[in-house]
Parts: structure tokens; C-alpha cells; sequence
């Protein structure tokens, strides 16, 4: 891919290869995050990607405390997504029990989870909008919508981002009176937001020279990179956990799943967009048919799994999310591994931020929608 | 989950292994690429998208399992487990929606692990496997890029080794945490000696 | 370039409606000038854990027995917890020191789920900055002490429930009690009972008995070994 644009390249301004370290403290890497870019002039010729600033070995941490200690600390991965995050632990676990989940709490699950990949893709393109230099208006428009479903969470969990919600065997408590009807209510307005937001956004002449034609990847890139959720589908890949594994009720739903046909940055940004659209379809479902009755199985607290590797993977807002246990028959796993999405879809940032302009690393990073609570671990 | 056809596979290859237990592949290390660029094309297989990385430490250990015997009495048998270390690969299929398939490179040298890199083959193993190196220093031949990724460059040890001592020896940044264990410590301490 | 101004336009517009109607839309500003104005705090908020007391006294009212099931339970490891000792240096149910390390303390609600005497519960209280890092961020079991008042004021439906709970509790073990005494007291009847039966046995047994009585008498003796048991039991 050619940079666009006038550009002069080194040899023609008599200079060098200029080294930047971009990060660890910069606006546009959500986090602490630092690429180290080498620039011919204003395009990048080689990127590397440097983390673990954040990094505080949660694998061995959950190693030292039981199959529920570890709960908590999932929320603290993608800390947009503790309610996805719960539920990816809790299904590899309850591969390892073996337990039924009583029909409510399947339906609660599935609520909290596309509630869930609201709020984080509606976050995202207000990050990415930020990115390309709209300075906080639209990003904080995304963050007043995301408000509201936090204050469901709120009410729901107790918490308003670290849930430690799901328990194995279904959900924590049960729904407070009148949460449903809010729910609605939210969920009803919501296509109102988008619609606004993406006249915001969707023509802008702006948002489509800066986005289309950057950072491509192809079909093929894009499987043989591990890349996972959105950011796949914008390259036309029809793969979506939800429909493969069908795990939890997802089965039951009638949904669509949005592919993108260039794999650049505008399409992943318009599937999110389309996305969101398809999880309000979602809700409206599982709203409509959730049923009454018990919310939890009546598992214990602390259980000894036979020794056995499972590993269970969830439709995370930001791509596969995947946990992969060893138990060697005590009440701590051996083995806890967390398949972080963002951390694996970072492998193709290199790849499509070369022969780019520098500003553009910036979007191509956002797009990728990286959460470095889960990148370090 | 789906039946894994394993039988195809350690017909091909017979150096492969097929662990019952966990549905997995033990692979050594010398044929891995060939054993996975097969599984890749393999119409029966065709998994183009390796899913998860992870490592595994086994120190030398003892399984007991109980049985028992004809005269109806408990019978203990001890089997010595030899410490190993494994890299387990999760592999999905995207086109034929499948998976997923396992499969373990496993080296019983666990001061010295080295595994053939499927970084070659599967672009997204590339971090994946860097970060097994960098918490349990397996090697990865053949990976372009083998450094720390997590851990500072110069760090020494494997974190995430079941053997791995925290080490006292570098400069740590007192956290409120230790501070205030030491502190209620004293204070109970104090109680204790004024109730006396 | 009327092409161009088109989709930048349309945005410009968005945004104006945006501006005009937060001065009159409560949707469109949401925000409130903390610390000036404050929002309510949901009554369902989590924050750092508070311990329970009923009545008056804070030490005699204090709901938790030291059982220490909250400090192994909590995944960080922030809860420290020694029992209390009367004058004679025996154990009482309640705890000499509870410190809550409210700089560890992820607020997971694990030890609130845990405690089986409904002692531990979460505060919403969220000005907790303090001055000093160290013992300022260490709750003590004093400040952590808080009314059961106090807990219906901040949680209301979670306190009701809590104290119907308890209600029930404390009924349930009334009725047991109750039932046990009951028992009891027909066991010790039927003893009596069995009693005054043997001595007009052994009255009759002088004088001659009627087929019919003996008959009467052995009932009753076999009633009376079988109630004697529970008796003990109980
Ligand atoms: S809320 Fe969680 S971290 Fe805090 S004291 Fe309770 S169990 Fe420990
Ligand atoms: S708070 Fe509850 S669980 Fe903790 S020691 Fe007291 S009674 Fe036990």
C-alpha cells in the first residue's frame, strides 16, 4: 500500500531513518502502550510494538486462588467488558463441572453480554472518531450513552465496570423490579443515538479520506494473523462465535452478522456500527421471551474438577475471547490461561501500519480497539 | 465440540500421538511444521486459524489412583509422572466452522525446552509464542522475532514456571499493601501485649 | 466542494442540536458539578465492605462471630481478623481487630456472599480519599462498625430482605425450640406416665389382673422406652 498524499521520502531531503518512540504515555494508545516507529520521513517503514507496562501476571495469580477468587479479577481484563469477560470464565468452567444453567439466567446472560457489546462498541467509535482528530465532542456523546447502560449495570451488579457478576452456574442475583422495563427503555432509544451518531460520522468527507484504504488486510491476512471479532469480519471473513459455537442460547436468536468487504479501517468501524445494530435486535429478543424461575444451579462454592483441559471461548466485543484450563483435581486451577482478543490483534499492527503515514498508525491502533488491561495481563 | 478424525492423522504420520485423555495431538517437534502445514491443507481438516498458544509446566510428580482389587480392598498405585513442558496449540477451522483440535509439542527437558515455531506457517502465533517464551522460557525455533515481550528485556527468570521463587534480590516499589500488613501487624502486636 | 461540506455539514448540525439542547434537555447533559452538586448514589452500589451491628452498642450489637470465613474467602487477601478473649483468655465470638485494607479491597462482594450471619455488607460510601497512604487507607473494626440503621438508609430493599431473613431465622430456631421443649415435655409426661404405670404394676402384681389390663400395661411400657431416647437426644 503507497502512502497517498505529497511526500518527499529520505533520499530526496538528504536525511535518515528518524527513530520515534510513540507511547508509552500518549493519547491515541488507549493505555500504556508504546510503538517504537522508524520513519522515512512522515511514513513508517518498520513498527514495533512494545508492552507489558501493565502487566501483573494474572495467570499466576489465579493459580493461588480458587475457581471463584478468579472471578473478580476478570472484570479486570478488558475493563470495558467485565460482564463478557465473566461469562468466557465461567463457561470454561463449567466445562469442567458440568452443570446445567437454569433457563433465566441464560437469558440474563445473553442481556448483559450484548448490553455489554454496546457499550464497548459505541466507546470504540468515539476513540476512533478522537483518533482522527475530532477532539472529544463525538467521543463524549458515545460516552453519555455508555453512562446509561453502566447505571444498569449498576443497579444490576452493584458496580458499574468491575461486575463479578456471572457466577458458575448462572448469575449472582436475580434482576431488581422495574430493571427490565429501564432496559426496554434504553435499548429502545438506542437506534435514535446511532442514527445521530452516524450522520456524525458515516459521510463525513473527513472520517472517509482518512479511513478508507488504510490499514488493509485481506481475507487471507486476516485468518492467517489469528485476528479475531470486528476486525475479521470487516475483512469479509463470515466468522462469528456466536453463530459457530452457538454457546449459551445464541441459537434461539435471529441475528445477522455484518461483513465488511476492504478491511480497512472504515469498515471495521462501520461494522462495529452495524453490529450495534444487530445486538439492539438481540435484546429486543431476549427481552421479550425471558422467562420466570431460578437463576442459579445449585452448585457449590468451592468444587474439585477432575483433572481435565478445557477450553471455552465467548463472542467478546472485541473478538475471541478464550480460557483455557487445566484442573489437576484441587480446588485452584493449574493451569489458567486467558486467549486475550486485542493482544492477538495486535499481531497484525506491524504489518498494516507499514508504507502508511504516521497519523495513520494512529488510526489503524485505534481501530483495532486494544484494551491494555487485557493486552498486559 | 466436534469428533476429532485423529485416526487420519496418525495413519499419515505415525510419529504423532493421540492422547485419549484430552483429545489431543502430541506432536514432536521435528515434524511439527510438516504435521500442521497437512492439517492446514488437509481437506478434512483445513485449519486455518490457530486459535491459542499457551504453555504448561509439569514438575516431576506422583499420581496416586485407587482401585480396588478382588478382595474388595482399596489398592493404592503410585505412578511417577516425569516433569515435562508442553506448548499446547488450540486450532479452529474457520471455513469448515469446526474445532477445536489440539495439539501439544511436549519437551521432557525442562531446563532446556525447545519446540519448533509455527510462526512460519501461522502469522498470529508470533506474540503468542513470545509470550510463552517470555514466562516459560520455552525456545521457538525458526520464530523471526524471539525476545521478551511482557517481562523487561532484561529480566531473568520465567514467571510463570511452577518452580519460580519470587525473587528478593531487585529493588521493588514499596506498595501500600506490604506497608500495611506490616503496620496491623504491629498494632496487633501491640493489642496483644497491652491485653496481656 | 459543496461535496465535501455536505458530510462535515450534516455533522455540524448534529453537534448544534447537541449544544442547543443541553441547555434545556436533561438527556443531552446528563453531568452534574461534582463536588458542588451531587448525583444520588444508587442503593444498589458496592463500594468497601461496613460490619453490621444491632441496637445501641456497637460492641454488644455486633452481628459478626469472628469465624473468619470472609478473610479466607477474600481473593486479595485484605481482611485481617483475631478473635476476641474474655478475662480468662477464652475465645469470644467477636472480633478483637477486623481491619479492612481499603487499598487492596477490589469491592467483589465475595466476602459479603460468604458470611453466614449476614455481619459484612457493602458500603456506597465513595469519599475515601485520605491523606496519609498508609494507615489512613486501614479500616479499623471501629470505623468499619456501622448501624443497621444506617444500612436500611443505604440499602433498603438488601437491608428489609437481611433482617426478614434474620426474622425467619430467629423464628425458625423459636419454633424448633419450641417444638424441642414440647417434646421434651411429653417424653418427661410419658416417663411419669411409664412411672406411675410401673408402680400400679407392681401394685397389681400383688393383686390379680385382669387379662385386659396386663394387656393396657405392656402398651404402655413399650411406649414409654421408645420416648425416652429422644429425650436424651434432645
Ligand atoms: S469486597 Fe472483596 S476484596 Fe474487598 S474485603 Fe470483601 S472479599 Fe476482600
Ligand atoms: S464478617 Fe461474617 S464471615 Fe467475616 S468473620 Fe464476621 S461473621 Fe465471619
Amino acid at each position: 500500500m503507497p502512502a497517498r498524499g505529497y511526500h518527499l521520502s529520505k533520499d530526496e531531503l538528504g536525511a535518515d531513518i528518524l527513530e520515534v518512540a510513540m507511547g508509552p504515555h500518549h493519547p491515541s494508545t488507549h493505555g500504556v502502550f508504546r510503538m517504537d516507529l522508524k520513519l522515512d520521513g512522515e511514513t513508517v517503514v518498520d513498527l514495533k510494538p512494545i508492552f507489558g507496562y501493565l502487566h501483573r501476571n494474572h495467570e499466576k495469580l489465579a493459580e493461588d486462588i480458587p475457581y471463584l477468587g478468579c472471578m473478580p479479577f476478570t472484570d479486570r481484563l478488558d475493563y470495558l467488558c467485565g460482564m463478557t469477560n465473566n461469562w468466557a470464565f465461567a463457561l470454561s468452567a463449567e466445562q469442567l463441572i458440568e452443570i446445567e444453567i437454569p433457563e433465566r439466567a441464560q437469558y440474563i446472560r445473553v442481556i448483559c453480554a450484548e448490553l455489554t457489546r454496546l457499550i464497548n462498541h459505541c466507546l470504540l467509535v468515539g476513540f476512533f472518531i478522537n483518533d482522527l482528530g475530532a477532539l472529544g465532542t463525538p467521543l463524549l456523546y458515545a460516552l453519555r450513552e455508555r453512562e446509561k447502560i453502566l447505571d444498569l449495570f449498576e443497579t444490576l451488579s452493584g458496580a458499574r465496570m468491575m461486575v463479578n457478576y456471572m457466577r458458575f452456574g448462572g448469575v449472582r442475583c436475580d434482576l431488581p423490579d422495574g430493571w427490565l422495563q429501564e432496559c426496554e427503555r434504553i435499548v429502545g432509544r438506542f437506534p435514535a443515538f446511532l442514527d445521530e451518531y452516524e450522520t456524525l460520522l458515516k459521510d463525513n468527507e473527513i472520517v472517509i479520506t482518512r479511513s478508507q484504504n488504510v490499514g488493509v488486510l485481506t481475507q487471507e491476512e486476516a485468518t492467517n494473523f489469528s485476528i479475531t471479532g470486528p476486525m475479521l469480519r470487516a475483512s469479509g471473513v463470515n466468522y462469528d462465535i456466536r453463530k459457530v459455537d452457538k454457546y449459551g442460547i445464541y441459537d434461539r436468536f435471529d441475528f445477522k452478522v455484518p461483513i465488511g468487504a476492504h478491511g480497512d479501517c472504515y469498515d471495521r468501524f462501520m461494522v462495529r456500527m452495524l453490529e450495534m445494530r444487530e445486538s439492539i435486535k438481540i435484546l429486543k429478543q431476549a427481552i421479550a421471551d425471558i422467562p420466570e424461575g431460578p437463576i442459579m444451579g445449585n452448585e457449590p462454592r468451592v468444587f474439585k474438577p477432575d483433572p481435565q483441559e478445557t477450553y471455552g471461548r465467548i463472542e467478546s466485543p472485541k473478538g475471541e475471547l478464550g480460557f483455557y484450563l487445566i484442573a489437576d483435581g484441587t480446588t485452584n486451577p493449574y493451569r489458567y490461561k486467558v486467549r486475550p482478543p486485542s493482544f492477538v490483534n495486535l499481531t497484525a499492527l506491524r504489518h498494516m501500519c507499514i508504507g502508511h503515514k504516521v497519523a495513520d498508525a494512529v488510526i489503524i491502533l485505534g481501530s483495532i480497539d486494544i484494551v491494555l488491561g487485557e493486552v498486559d495481563r | 465440540m466436534s469428533e476429532v478424525n485423529h485416526v487420519l492423522v496418525t495413519q499419515q504420520f505415525p510419529e504423532v500421538e493421540w492422547e485419549e485423555k484430552n483429545s489431543c495431538f502430541i506432536v514432536p517437534s521435528e515434524k511439527a511444521t510438516e504435521v500442521v502445514t497437512w492439517l492446514k491443507e488437509h481437506p478434512a481438516f483445513r485449519l486455518d486459524y490457530l486459535s491459542c498458544v499457551s504453555g504448561a509446566d509439569y514438575l516431576d510428580s506422583e499420581v496416586k489412583t485407587k482401585e480396588k482389587n478382588e478382595d474388595g480392598k482399596m489398592e493404592v498405585t503410585i505412578t511417577q509422572v516425569p516433569a515435562k513442558m508442553e506448548a499446547v496449540y488450540h486450532f479452529f477451522s474457520i471455513e469448515k466452522k469446526t474445532g477445536p483440535v489440539l495439539l501439544k509439542q511436549r519437551c521432557m527437558d525442562r531446563d532446556n525446552p525447545v519446540v519448533q515455531s509455527l510462526t512460519p506457517i501461522y502469522r498470529g502465533a508470533e506474540l503468542m509464542e513470545r509470550e510463552v517464551y517470555d514466562l516459560y522460557g520455552i525456545h521457538f525455533t525458526d520464530h523471526p522475532d524471539l525476545r521478551r515481550i511482557l517481562m523487561w528485556p532484561n529480566f531473568e527468570h520465567y514467571p510463570m514456571r511452577k518452580d519460580y521463587v519470587i525473587p528478593n534480590d531487585y529493588d521493588y516499589e514499596p506498595t501500600p499493601h506490604d506497608e500495611v500488613i506490616e503496620r496491623a501487624r504491629e498494632r496487633r502486636a501491640q493489642l496483644e501485649g497491652g491485653s496481656m | 466542494m459543496s461535496l465535501i461540506a455536505k458530510g462535515i455539514l450534516q455533522g455540524m448540525a448534529v453537534t448544534a442540536k447537541n449544544f442547543i439542547q443541553s441547555y434545556y434537555k436533561k438527556e443531552r447533559l446528563p453531568t452534574v458539578e461534582y463536588p458542588e452538586e451531587k448525583s444520588t448514589v444508587n442503593q444498589f452500589t458496592r463500594n468497601i465492605p461496613f460490619l453490621v451491628y444491632d441496637g445501641e452498642d456497637e460492641i454488644e450489637g455486633m452481628r459478626c462471630t469472628a469465624c473468619k470465613l470472609c478473610e479466607k474467602a477474600c481473593p486479595p487477601q485484605c481482611i485481617y481478623i483475631i478473635k476476641d478473649t474474655d478475662e480468662n483468655d477464652k475465645p469470644i465470638k467477636r472480633p478483637k481487630v477486623f481491619d479492612i485494607d481499603s487499598s487492596v479491597c477490589m469491592s467483589c462482594q465475595l466476602c459479603v456472599e460468604v458470611c453466614p450471619f449476614e455481619s459484612i455488607r457493602m458500603d456506597s460510601e465513595f469519599e475515601l480519599s485520605n491523606e496519609n497512604r498508609f494507615e489512613g487507607l486501614l479500616i479499623n473494626r471501629d470505623e468499619l462498625l456501622k448501624s443497621n440503621e444506617y444500612y436500611h438508609e443505604i440499602h433498603p430493599i438488601e437491608a428489609q430482605e437481611t433482617d426478614d431473613r434474620i426474622a425467619a431465622k430467629i423464628a425458625e430456631a423459636e419454633t424448633k425450640k419450641k417444638a424441642r421443649e414440647e417434646k421434651a415435655r411429653l417424653a418427661a409426661e410419658a416417663k411419669q406416665a411409664a412411672a406411675a404405670m410401673k408402680a400400679a404394676e407392681e401394685a397389681a402384681a400383688e393383686t390379680e389382673t385382669s387379662a385386659t389390663e396386663q394387656a393396657q400395661q405392656s402398651e404402655a411400657k413399650a411406649e414409654a422406652p421408645e420416648d425416652n431416647p429422644e429425650t436424651k437426644n434432645t
